[in-house]
C-alpha cells in the first residue's frame, strides 16, 4: 500500500509525533490548585477567607508557643522573662510533671512501678487486640491485672495470688460441673472463688503489707494522668463483658433474668453518671459501719463500669438485633445449643456490626473518668483545677496545663479510634 | 487489674473509714492520726506544694490540732473536699473535723447539725474594679455590669446590697472562680465581686496587680472557722481550744521562737497555764500538760500563720483588718486560759 501512495504523496510521517508536554496549568500542583481550591468564584473566596483565617490563626499561636519560657519555677517569673511579649509558660508542665502525671502523694521513689505497669500492659493487651498473634500470649493478659495491682497499690504479694487462686478455683469448678448443667457450675464456681478469698484471707497475717517488698499505696495517693488511664482500662475491660451479658440477657426468654436486665439498663442509663459517682463517693459511706467502708478507688470503677456497660449493652442489642433471623434459625438448624450458637454464629457478627458504636462509648467513657474530679479524687483535670492552680506560684496558668490534659487525652483517644478502624478493616469479610 | 480491684477491696477496707462512733478523740488517738477535711486547693488556703505537702491557712488549723492531741504536726490525714462533699464527708464520719474556709451560718450550725468552734478569718464580700475606672466607692456603681458566681451566698448578697442602696446593675453569671477570672480580665464586666480574700488572690495572680483595685465595701459577713460534728462535746472542746490557743498565743506574744524559752516558765500565770507549766487545763481536755505548747510548736501562733500564708508579704497579700487582735481594733478575741 505504500507504494500505491509513494509517488502521489510528498511526505508520510513514519514515526510517532514525540507527546508535548501538558499545558501549565493543567499539570502538577498548578492544577491540584485550579481544581481543588479554586474552580469558580465562590470557591475562590472561601479558599481566600480559609487562609486569611488559619493565618490569623497561627499569628497568634505560633508566637505563643515558639515563645514558650520552660525553665521558671512560677508564673510571676514566668512573666519577667517574657518581659510583656506573648509567649507561654510551660515551665508549670515541667515543675509540676510528676504531679500531672502520677498524683501529688504517689511515693516519688516508686514511680517505676506503674510505669512498669504501664509497658507491661501493652505486652498484655496486644494478644486481645491483635488476634493474629500466638494465641499463648493470653496466659500473660490472664495473670496481668493481678500483677499490676500488685505493682501498683505495692503491699504483700500474697493478696494478688489469693484472688487469683480464688479465679482459678472458680474457673476449674465451672470447667468440671458447667459441661453438665451451667448454673450448677456458675454458682458452684462463684461459691469456690468465694470460699478461696475468705479462707486466704484469713491465712494473710495482719501487718503483712508493712515490710513488704513493695511500699504499700492507699488508694487515695493515687492520682494524675495515671488514674484516668487506670479507670479507664479497667471500666472498658470490665464493662463490655457485663454490658454483652446485659444484651444477651435482655433478649432472654427467661422472665426474670429479662426483667432485672431491662431494669439495670433502663435505670442506669436514666441516670447521670456524676449523680452516680457522688452516691459513690458520699452515699455509700452512710451505708457501711464506719470502720468498714469500701475503697474509694473500687466504688468509682463500680460505678462506671455499671453505667457503660449498660450503654455498651444498648449497642450490642442494636448489633444483635441487625442479624437477620435466618442466622439463628441456621444455628438452631445445626443442632447448635444456646451457647455454642452464640459464642460461634451469633456472637462473633453481632459484636463485628457493633464495633464503632463500642468504641464510641469507651472514647466517651475514658473522657468521662475525669468527672472523678467533682469529687474529689485527683485525676489529671482534678490536679489541674486543685493543688495546681491553687498553688501561690501557678494560679492563673490556664491555657498551658488544660492545653497538654487535651493533648494528652487526644493521643490516647485517637489510637483507640485508629485501632476501631483497623479492626473493622480486618474484619470485613463482605466482598465490595 | 479487673479483678484486683476486688482484692483492693478487702486490703484496704477500712483505709477512708472514720469514726463516728462516740468518742472522736479516743479515736483519733487510737488511730494515731487526724482526718481533717481541707479543700481540694484554695491559694493561701490550702494546697499542696511541689513536694505533696498540704500548706496554707486552714492546714495550719488542721496540724495545730494534730499536734495537740498527738504531739504530732505531721500526723494529718488531709481528706480534700469539695463544696459539695464536704458536710457528708464530716457528718459520715470520714473527717474528724473540717478546716475548709467554710462559712459559719445559723442553718449550717443548727439544721446540719453541725458546732462551729471558733473563727480563724473573717472574711467578707468585697468588690474588684480596674483602677482605670475610676471608682473608689461600691456605691458608685450604678448600672455596671458584675461577674458574679451562680448559686452562692454573694449572689444574694449582691442583690441586696444594690437594691438596698437604690443603685441598678446588671449581672454576668459565671459558675467557677476561673472562669471568673478570664471574664474579668477580658472585659466582659466592670466588677467582680466575692470575698474579699478570693478578690486579693485572684488580683495576685494578675499580669498587672497594681491596675486593680478592692473597694472598701465589705457588703457581708463571712466569718469562717472550723467545725465538727454536733454532739461530740469533749471533741469540739480540744478542736476550739487548740484554734484559741493559737489566737492567744499572738495576743500573750508567745511566739515559735521564743516558745522554748517561754515554756521553761515565766512571769505570766496566763502563758504558764498556756503552755502547760501551771495548772492542769491538758488534763481537763483529756489531753497531755504540754498540749498548747505543741499546738503552738506546730507552726507558730496566729499572726505568725496568718503572715506566713496569707498576709502582706505572700502573693495573696491580704492585710489584718477584722483579723487582728481585738487589743489592735480587730475581732480576735480569745477566752482567757484560765
Amino acid at each position: 500500500m505504500s507504494d500505491t501512495h509513494a509517488h502521489s504523496i510528498a511526505f508520510v510521517r513514519e514515526t510517532e509525533i514525540p507527546p508535548a508536554p501538558p499545558p501549565a496549568g493543567e499539570t502538577g500542583p498548578v492544577k491540584w490548585l485550579r481544581e481543588n481550591l479554586f474552580s469558580n468564584a465562590v470557591n475562590s473566596a472561601l479558599t481566600i477567607a480559609a487562609l486569611l483565617v488559619i493565618y490569623l490563626l497561627l499569628s497568634k499561636t505560633l508566637p505563643w508557643l515558639l515563645n514558650g519560657v520552660w525553665t521558671t519555677s512560677s508564673l510571676a517569673e514566668c512573666r519577667e522573662v517574657l518581659q510583656g511579649k506573648t509567649g507561654a509558660c510551660f515551665s508549670v508542665l515541667t515543675e509540676r510533671w510528676n504531679q500531672l502525671l502520677y498524683g501529688f502523694k504517689y511515693p516519688s521513689d516508686q514511680y517505676w512501678r506503674p510505669n512498669l505497669a504501664l509497658v507491661l500492659l501493652l505486652f498484655a493487651i496486644a494478644p486481645v487486640l491483635f488476634f493474629d498473634l500466638p494465641r499463648k500470649l493470653l496466659a500473660f493478659t490472664a495473670v496481668y491485672p493481678f500483677l499490676a495491682f500488685w505493682l501498683i497499690w505495692g503491699g504483700t504479694i500474697l493478696a494478688p495470688i489469693v484472688a487469683l487462686v480464688g479465679f482459678v478455683a472458680g474457673a476449674f469448678v465451672f470447667q468440671t460441673y458447667g459441661k453438665s448443667s451451667f448454673a450448677v457450675g456458675f454458682f458452684g464456681a462463684i461459691a469456690a472463688a468465694f470460699a478461696v478469698w475468705i479462707i486466704g484471707g484469713m491465712l494473710i497475717p495482719d501487718g503483712a503489707s508493712d515490710n513488704a517488698m513493695l511500699q504499700a499505696v492507699p488508694s487515695r495517693d493515687l492520682g494524675g494522668f495515671m488514674l484516668n488511664l487506670m479507670l479507664g482500662v479497667t471500666c472498658v475491660s470490665l464493662s463490655l463483658p457485663l454490658g454483652i451479658a446485659l444484651a444477651l440477657g435482655r433478649q432472654s426468654d427467661m422472665p426474670l433474668i429479662k426483667w432485672i436486665c431491662v431494669v439495670f439498663i433502663e435505670f442506669v442509663r436514666g441516670v447521670p453518671l456524676i449523680t452516680l459517682l457522688f452516691v459513690a463517693s458520699v452515699m455509700l459511706a452512710y451505708f457501711f459501719p464506719p470502720e468498714s467502708t469500701v475503697d474509694l478507688f473500687l466504688r468509682v470503677v463500680i460505678m462506671i463500669t455499671m453505667f457503660s456497660a449498660a450503654y455498651i449493652a444498648e449497642v450490642i442489642r442494636g448489633g444483635l438485633a441487625a442479624l437477620p433471623k435466618g442466622q439463628y434459625e441456621a444455628a438452631d438448624s445445626l443442632g447448635l445449643d444456646y451457647p455454642q450458637a452464640m459464642r460461634l454464629i451469633i456472637l462473633p457478627q453481632a459484636l463485628k456490626i457493633s464495633i464503632p458504636g463500642i468504641v464510641n462509648v469507651a472514647v466517651g467513657l475514658f473522657k468521662d473518668t475525669t468527672l472523678v474530679s467533682v469529687i474529689s479524687m485527683f485525676d489529671l483535670v482534678g490536679m489541674i483545677r486543685g493543688p495546681i492552680l491553687a498553688s501561690t506560684e501557678w494560679n492563673g496558668v490556664y491555657w498551658e496545663l488544660l492545653g497538654f490534659a487535651a493533648l494528652l487525652f487526644f493521643v490516647v483517644c485517637y489510637g483507640i479510634s485508629q485501632y476501631s478502624q483497623w479492626l473493622e478493616r480486618r474484619l470485613a469479610t463482605d466482598h465490595r | 487489674m479487673k479483678k484486683s480491684v476486688i482484692l483492693g477491696a478487702m486490703t484496704f477496707a477500712g483505709l477512708a473509714a472514720g469514726a463516728a462512733s462516740a468518742g472522736t478523740l479516743d479515736d483519733v488517738k487510737a488511730r494515731g492520726k487526724l482526718n481533717c477535711g481541707v479543700t481540694t486547693g484554695l491559694v493561701g488556703f490550702a494546697a499542696p506544694n511541689a513536694n505533696g505537702e498540704w500548706e496554707g491557712f486552714d492546714v495550719a488549723v488542721c496540724r495545730a490540732v494534730a499536734a495537740a492531741v498527738l504531739g504530732d504536726s505531721s500526723a494529718v490525714e488531709f481528706v480534700p473536699t469539695t463544696g459539695k462533699t464536704r458536710f457528708t464527708a464530716l457528718a459520715s464520719g470520714e473527717i474528724d473535723m473540717l478546716a475548709r474556709n467554710t462559712t459559719w451560718t445559723f442553718s449550717r450550725d443548727v439544721d446540719l447539725k453541725f458546732e462551729f468552734v471558733g473563727v480563724n478569718y473573717y472574711d467578707g464580700q468585697g468588690f474588684m474594679v480596674p483602677k482605670e475606672l475610676g471608682v473608689s466607692s461600691a456605691k458608685e456603681l450604678d448600672g455596671a455590669t458584675v461577674c458574679i458566681q451562680t448559686g452562692t451566698t454573694t449572689e444574694l448578697n449582691l442583690a441586696d446590697f444594690f437594691r438596698s442602696n437604690n443603685i441598678s446593675y446588671e449581672p454576668v453569671p459565671i459558675e467557677t472562680n476561673a472562669e471568673a477570672q478570664q471574664q474579668y480580665l477580658a472585659g466582659a464586666c466592670d466588677v467582680y465581686t466575692t470575698d474579699a480574700s478570693g478578690l486579693a488572690a485572684t488580683r495576685a495572680t494578675f499580669d498587672d496587680p497594681a491596675g486593680h483595685v478592692i473597694l472598701p465595701e465589705i457588703i457581708s459577713k463571712e466569718p469562717l472557722g472550723p467545725l465538727v460534728r454536733h454532739g461530740d462535746h469533749e471533741w469540739g472542746d480540744v478542736v476550739r481550744w487548740s484554734l484559741m490557743a493559737l489566737i492567744a498565743a499572738e495576743e500573750l506574744g508567745v511566739t515559735s521562737a521564743n516558745l522554748s524559752e517561754m515554756a521553761a516558765g515565766t512571769e505570766n500565770p496566763e502563758i504558764n497555764r498556756l503552755l502547760g507549766t501551771e495548772g492542769t487545763l491538758g488534763e481537763m481536755l483529756g489531753l497531755s500538760a504540754d498540749w498548747g505548747k505543741n499546738a503552738i510548736a506546730a507552726q507558730g501562733n496566729y499572726g505568725e500563720i496568718f503572715a506566713k500564708n496569707i498576709g502582706e508579704d505572700t502573693p495573696v497579700g491580704l492585710a489584718r483588718g477584722l483579723n487582728a487582735q481585738w487589743t489592735e481594733g480587730g475581732l480576735l478575741y480569745a477566752p482567757p486560759f484560765r
